[in-house]
This record gives structure tokens, sequence and C-alpha cells, in this order.
């Protein structure tokens, strides 16, 4: 018998997977969109320290309690998304702060989620380049790693570490090109 | 969304941090801890003198259940207590 792990389930299994009950699909989940939640959170309404943190348990927290409700199970990324907009949106309204978006969806704030969107793309084929190169990227890009601290991590000379991210940046750019040629975007959204 | 130079691809890996370790591992132990809440929960409904001790000390019954005591979680029991 073959098991699949977890972590390479699509999304829609990962939702029903959830829905049955399955703590390790929900740690996925939870894995798979965490720096989305934080992203929208910290960068398109600015949210810091206690008031982030407040909003990306909620989030998460209304996610787990409405899995139910989200109409089609390959929609989470639009669907977090709006739910996250709209946590943050409630957090500001309550503290009586200025809201940076309006009725229509055409603010400073849903720039900043376009954004976002285009980076978790990224991010996914980041997921489809193999470990060596996702991770060498992620250190150096995400964490702001030195080539330093990343040699010493990875145990290789600096210099093969450069290296290492301009090969890795070249088949990160060959894998969206392939992505956006075998799916135009098409989201939807149920919250 | 149009083509993708490696300048724009180093932009957009930027603009993903990875979140609080901490708050990824609250979230990801959300079921669990509703779990426990619910069983002090259910306990409550049954006895006055529980529900008054938990409300007197939530941290406290939030750990007895064997949750980690997050301010999310014990204003989650709060919540539940008072409705």
């Amino acid at each position: 018998m073959t098991t699949t792990r977890t972590g390479d389930l699509p999304d829609a299994a990962i939702v029903q997977r959830c829905r049955e009950g399955d703590h390790e699909a929900w740690a996925e989940l939870v894995e798979r969109y965490a720096r989305y939640v934080y992203a929208i959170a910290t960068q398109a309404f600015r949210l810091d320290g206690h008031d982030a943190e407040d909003v990306f348990q909620d989030v998460f927290a209304r996610a787990y309690e409405r899995l139910h409700t989200l109409r089609s199970d390959d929609a989470v990324r639009p669907w977090l998304g709006q739910m996250t907009r709209n946590c943050c949106v409630d957090h500001l309204r309550a503290s009586g702060r200025e809201v940076p978006v309006d009725e229509v969806e055409d603010s400073p704030a849903d720039d900043v989620i376009d954004q976002l969107d285009d980076a978790f793309a990224v991010r996914q084929a980041l997921g489809q380049l193999g470990e060596d190169c996702a991770e060498v990227l992620d250190r150096f890009f995400c964490r702001d790693e030195s080539y330093r601290t990343i040699g010493e991590a990875l145990d290789l000379p600096p210099g093969t570490i450069a290296s290492r991210i301009s090969r890795c940046l070249g088949k990160l750019r060959a894998e969206m090109g392939r992505n956006m040629a075998a799916q135009p975007s098409s989201s939807q959204v149920n919250e | 969304m149009t083509g993708y130079d490696e300048e724009r691809l180093a932009t957009l890996l930027r603009l993903l941090p990875p979140a609080p370790e901490g708050w990824v591992e609250a979230a990801q132990e959300l079921p669990r801890a509703r779990a426990g809440l619910a069983t002090i929960v259910e306990r409550a409904e049954r006895d006055a003198a529980y529900r008054a001790a938990v409300l007197a000390d939530l941290e406290a019954a939030v750990r007895e259940a064997g949750v980690e005591p997050r301010p999310s979680v014990v204003e989650h029991l709060r919540r539940h207590l008072r409705a």
C-alpha cells in the first residue's frame, strides 16, 4: 500500500481531510497559508504585534469553524484572503482606527493583496523546484539570511550558495513560465 | 500577471516571510485546543461550582485541560462561558 504525504496533497484533498477531522491535514493547511495570512495583516493593513497576532489567530479560527461553507475546495487561497481582509477591517474598526479599504476592491490594501497573490503563486512554484532550490531561495529571500549563514546551515561554501541562488532563480523563472502557460488564473470567492 | 524576470521573482519571494513560529503552532493546535475547551464548557454547564472556579482562573483551567493557555484560547473560553 502506498501513502501520500500530507504536504504533497492538493488543497482540495487537504480541505476534505480537515473536514473529516484529520489534525495533520489541518496543520498542513495552516503551514501552507500562514505566510499569506501574515503578509496580508502586516503589509496590506500594516498591523503589528498583538494586532497582527489577533487577526492571524482569528482568521484560522474562523476558517476552522467555517470550512464546511467553502463551496469550492480548490478556492482556499481567495477564501482565506477575503477572510483575512475582513478580519483586518473588523479589527481596525473595532479599535476606532482608519480602515485603508473602500467598499469597492480598489484600494491601496487591495493593491498589496494583489501583489501577495502573485507572491503566493511564486511560492507555489518554488515548492515544485525540489528541496535544494526551495531551501536556498527561501533562506536568502524570505528569511533574509546571508550567504555565510546559509552556507553554515547547509555545509556549503558561500560561493556555492551564490551560484546556487542564481541557478535556482533561473529554474524558478522557467517554472513560472510553464505554470502561466498551463493555467490562466481564475478564482472563486464565497465569503 | 505578466512575465517574470529574476529581479521581480526576488521581490515577490521577499513579500512572504515566515509568520512567527509560535503563531503558526497555535493555529495548528486549534483542533486539539477546541476539543479541550469543549470538555471544560460541557462540564461547566453541568456544574456551577466548577464554572465559577474556571471563570476565576481561566488560564489554569485551560492548562489543566492539557491546552496551552494562549490569549486567543483563553478568550475563546471566556466568550463561551459567558454566552
